[in-house]
């Protein structure tokens, strides 16, 4: 669905930009190849180490792990592996329902939830070679407290 | 001049070294990886090379002035939410954040307003409230968004008071560098 959206954007952008000036629309084609280029190492050893991941985690094994009962220590233990994994959006919500309809706790799977989304373990590298390891240090631990700040409200606020 | 093309895949050779053990030891396992990371690689196609696109056209076609009126260090508040609905109107994950980063810090865009936008494309990004509205429900999905956009600003406000601000000419000037051929 994106997809469509965000190819149809990009090539209309680039008509018009064709139609204004050629020589201008090759020069920013080039561009986006070299910056594609710098990244796309990163990129593919990225998602070859994310299918080893999901291969290796096992639902049956998360849900017990992550149950209602297993209190400070299911929520430490969603959000370390929240941010150490870096699962796509298509995969990471599907699970994180089946493993709540499983019997993990709501605060597990929100703790689990924030964490993949805001804190990159794996992406570190890639995040310090464009911010340097002060910010990106600083970033993914605000991001890890952050994400257990939420969990914790969550879990008061909403039932279940 | 191979071994120059070589060396940026040198770890994700290494990682497929990984996958070609597992292909004998753990069919299973090896299986499921594959099929995961041909996932990831249509995640990836699916909105990456079109953001990249948009990117170089945005390199050439803003001026440096016109970003940074509207998103360098005086835009105040407009600065900080175009910031924040481009990285909320983004897809794709996070770490296609920095490269759009590092052009926008190239042109002129401040750090505050980059980091806002490395925050929304973490959390609020429009496509994964979709999936997570379908999923979780519509409780889990807002109460998760309430708590985010506070948490967005914080952060931001966080590691600009935390980064020394010759660390941050440092960021700029490899952005520059990095960014562009030119």
């Amino acid at each position: 669905m994106s997809a469509i959206v965000f190819y149809a954007l990009a090539a209309v952008a680039l008509l018009l930009s064709a139609a204004k000036d050629r020589q201008k629309t090759l020069m920013a084609l080039r561009k986006s190849r070299a910056a594609f280029t710098r990244i796309l190492p990163q990129f593919i050893a990225i998602i070859l180490i994310v299918g080893i991941m999901i291969a290796l985690l096992r639902p049956e094994v998360l849900t017990r792990l992550l149950g209602r009962e297993s209190g400070w220590y299911g929520v430490l233990l969603a959000s370390v592996v929240g941010s150490v994994t870096l699962i796509p959006g298509f995969i990471a919500f599907p699970t994180a329902a089946l493993l709540l309809q499983g019997g993990a706790g709501l605060t597990q799977i929100a703790a689990f939830v924030s964490s993949l989304m805001m804190v990159g373990v794996v992406t570190f590298p890639v995040e310090v070679s464009y911010f340097g390891t002060r910010a990106a240090l600083v970033r993914n631990a605000a991001a890890y407290l952050f994400a257990l700040l939420v969990a914790l409200i969550m879990g008061m606020v909403l039932p279940l | 001049m191979i071994k120059k093309l070589l060396r940026p895949y040198l770890f994700a050779l290494a990682v497929v070294a990984v996958y070609a053990v597992l292909a004998f030891s753990n069919r299973a396992v090896f299986d499921k990886a594959v099929d995961t990371a041909v996932a990831g690689t249509w995640e990836m196609l699916a909105v990456l090379p079109p953001i990249f696109v948009l990117l170089g056209l945005l390199d050439v076609w803003v001026p440096r002035q016109t970003m940074i009126r509207f998103m360098g260090p005086g835009s105040g508040v407009r600065g900080a939410s175009i910031a924040f609905v481009l990285g909320s109107a983004a897809a794709g994950p996070l770490y296609g954040a920095f490269p759009v980063a590092a052009v926008l810090m190239s042109k002129g865009a401040s750090f505050f307003n980059v980091l806002i936008l490395i925050g929304a494309w973490s959390t609020t990004k429009i496509p994964m409230k979709l999936f997570e509205l379908q999923a979780l429900g519509v409780p889990f999905a807002l109460t998760r968004l309430a708590l985010n956009i506070p948490a967005v600003v914080i952060m931001a406000w966080l590691i600009r008071a935390v980064v020394p601000r010759d660390e941050v000419e440092r960021i700029y000037e490899k952005a520059r560098i990095g960014g562009t051929a030119h």
